[in-house]
């Protein structure tokens, strides 16, 4: 999980972007690079910061959610990408140019090819049918009736509104009307799609299924989206990656379980406190290290006594190189013991339930209700990662995720092992 | 203390003299220009047999508004034509018509300007305080050196009494566009031009017409006034009774003047009411 999604190369760097509102920034500036806090410098200079040193890279392809509550900075920061809002100072490089230099032909050059961006209330022109809200950008670039009609028509298609062409915003729910706005974005083919709290407006589960249209489209389209929400379970629902801001500042970036799992401080943690863990956390991060595992060349009575020596009732045996081969049961190394005629390869099951790393814990709690059995974590290569038990799930779901190296204090207790 | 009188009226003369000495070319030319058009443009439709113009306006009417508005069209003109204030009435609407399109024509534009630049706003909203206030007989005066007596005078002060509105309202209607919709056009790369066609104006339209109407509504309050200066119409026809004191003739003419701003009036509300309710 921890490559999150396909990374190719940045599409968009930021690098150092501050953002001071009022008529004197420079003075506010020098105080931020002594380390003066915002109240601070609202306090002594009137000005308010609203971006302090925020850089971060954009991935082509991904979609990067920016999160944190109101005030943060994160509407600040989506309007300095397109420049909506100009930045104090920083760079913000696309495609190796620096748009904070471009003049005012340029960036509306830049604009109408680069970015689409969609709008949290969603701003629809109302005195334009969905058809022409859709061709808007498009209209703007000065491309031909004909063609741009076709292509707004497909962008409708894209969100599901054929047959709406010729209503008005005003007559649509708000759901549908967002999909307008979503056809307008996608409509002009942007590199980039801006989305400001594009969500936030909508009811519950039509804002549900906008979450699974987007990821979906994106999947279709490979659509590098920006998404700007105030709402962390939206944020690990559709974020490759999340970067998390308070005060102007970024607090920390990862993916939906880094942030989770491995908050960057007190703040991150307790803003992720309420979140539904098992929707988040994955396989790799509720597993524990196998206490010991035995080798296809050990014997019965070693393997017995390795089980002994950490009171478990089962073991793994692995390959040198930790592939896993199977599994023994104490009960029946001792059976084949007694009897005498049995070996290693007769007694080992081979054909056991394993999970990956990436299995979220929500498919896991099911499997692991009715296994008395351990559940290997194998990686692609087919080696042994580590091991779900049943106290590692739980202590794994109400800690937030565990380091591999924890070890349960009551460790036999309803485990198999 | 007795300090001299400031001499205000004095220096207001002096600009005006000078105004009249350099200009008068210029505003005299206009005067003959414009004055040979509302000639020919009130002939052209004294030309036309009453009947046929009540008509026209009266199906021009049905069309845009509806029947009610049609059939009071008809009653009313026939009443005007009845007291033989045709010919005036003619006058008057033509003057009227002349001065609302200086007035929107100068108006409409300044409103834009004063909606996009805060600077334009600033310095232009106060004049519309000024020109609203200035008892409307003041501009009369230099009315007449610059045009001369007649229409074309009382169209100038008609103009400058009349436009306040069209450009308070435009500059309004611009400026009560949503910033979330501005915000989208810039967003997707509009310029200047683009923003105010496609976005400003079309949204503004509503607030602008009504402008425009209380513009139609200011010229008609005007006609009287406009009459001492040589304006004619059914202003010309108030103001000689007055003089003559004939109470009668006095409210014909006036009752002229009302039936004309309801059908100017409701030609126009309408306009802009259509448009809105297309949103």
């Amino acid at each position: 999980m921890d490559t999150g999604p396909e990374i190719i190369r940045p599409k968009m760097q930021v690098r150092n972007l501050y953002k001071v509102f009022g008529s004197s920034p420079e003075t506010a500036l020098k105080m931020l690079e002594q380390g003066a806090g915002k109240d601070e410098i609202l306090d002594k200079t009137k000005q308010s910061v609203g971006l302090a040193d925020v850089s971060f890279d954009v991935y082509d392809g991904e979609i990067l959610v920016i999160m944190g509550l109101s005030g943060s900075g994160k509407s600040t920061l989506i309007r300095c990408l397109n420049r909506l809002i100009e930045p104090s100072r920083g760079k913000i490089i696309i495609d190796d140019c620096d748009i904070t230099q471009l003049n005012n032909i340029d960036l509306r050059n830049l604009r109408r090819e680069k970015f689409g961006m969609i709008f949290q209330h969603f701003a629809l022109f109302p005195h334009r049918s969905v058809q022409e809200n859709a061709e808007f950008g498009l209209e703007i670039q000065g491309v031909p009736k004909e063609k741009r009609v076709a292509k707004a028509r497909e962008a409708l298609k894209q969100v599901g509104l054929e047959g709406w062409e010729d209503s008005f915003p005003g007559q649509l729910s708000g759901g549908m009307q967002q999909r307008v706005g979503l056809a307008r974005g996608l409509a002009v083919d942007p590199d980039i799609l801006l989305m400001d709290e594009a969500f936030s407006a909508l009811d519950p589960l039509i804002r549900r299924d906008m979450q699974h249209e987007l990821v979906e489209l994106q999947d279709r389209f490979k659509k590098t989206i920006i998404f700007i929400t105030h709402d962390l379970d939206e944020a690990l629902e559709i974020g490759d990656r999340i970067i998390l801001m308070k005060d102007g500042r970024i607090v920390q970036i990862g993916s939906p379980e880094e942030i989770l799992t491995q908050p960057a401080n007190e703040y991150v943690s307790r803003f992720v406190e309420n979140v539904d863990m098992t929707k988040v956390l994955t396989a790799s991060s509720v597993m524990v290290r196998a206490k010991t595992v035995a080798y296809p060349k050990d014997g019965l009575r070693t393997m017995l006594h390795k089980m002994r020596d950490v009171g478990i009732s089962s073991i793994f045996v692995v390959n040198r190189d930790k592939t896993l081969r199977g599994l023994i049961t104490a009960q029946s190394c001792k059976d084949a013991l007694e009897s005498g005629d049995k070996t290693v390869a007769d007694l080992l099951l081979c054909d056991i339930p394993t999970t990956t790393p990436d299995e979220p814990v929500t498919n896991l709690i099911g499997r692991m209700a009715d296994a008395n059995l351990p559940l290997p974590v194998v990686s692609a290569a087919g080696k042994l990662l580590g091991v779900v038990v049943r106290g590692s799930l739980l202590a794994g779901i109400a800690e937030g995720g565990l380091e591999l190296e924890t070890t349960l204090e009551h460790p036999n207790e309803g485990m198999a092992q | 203390m007795n300090f001299s009188k400031f001499p205000l009226a004095e220096y207001i003369d002096t600009l005006l003299d000078f105004l009249t000495d350099h200009l008068a070319w210029i505003t005299k030319g206009i005067s003959e220009i414009m004055s040979t058009g509302m000639d020919a443009a009130t002939d052209a439709l004294l030309a036309m047999p009453s009947w046929l113009f009540i008509l026209l306006v009266a199906a021009a009417a049905y069309k845009a508004v509806g029947k009610r508005m049609a059939l009071g069209t008809i009653l009313g003109l026939c009443l005007l034509d009845n007291l033989q204030l045709w010919e005036p009435t003619i006058e008057t609407l033509v003057l009227v018509l002349i001065a609302t399109f200086v007035a929107v024509a100068i108006g409409i534009p300044l409103g834009i300007l004063a909606a996009i630049y805060d600077g334009a706003h600033r310095v232009i909203m106060p004049l519309l305080d000024l020109m609203q206030t200035m008892p409307a007989f003041v501009y009369l005066i230099p009315a007449i050196p610059f045009f001369g007596l007649g229409p074309v005078a009382a169209i100038f002060s008609t103009v400058i009494f009349a436009m306040p509105p069209a450009i308070r309202l435009t500059s309004l209607g611009i400026r009560q566009v949503p910033a979330d919709l501005v915000e989208a056009a810039d967003a997707y790369g509009c310029d200047r031009r683009q923003k105010l066609l496609k976005l400003q104006l079309p949204l503004a339209l509503p607030t602008i017409m009504a402008g425009v109407n209380q513009t139609i509504m200011l010229a008609l309050s005007m006609v009287v006034i406009a009459a001492m200066i040589g304006a004619g119409g059914l202003g010309g026809e108030v103001w000689k009774a007055i003089q003559r004191l004939q109470p009668g003739k006095g409210f014909e003419a006036g009752i002229g003047i009302v039936i004309l701003a309801m059908i100017l009036d409701r030609f126009t509300s309408k306009v802009g009411r259509n448009k809105s309710a297309d949103q």
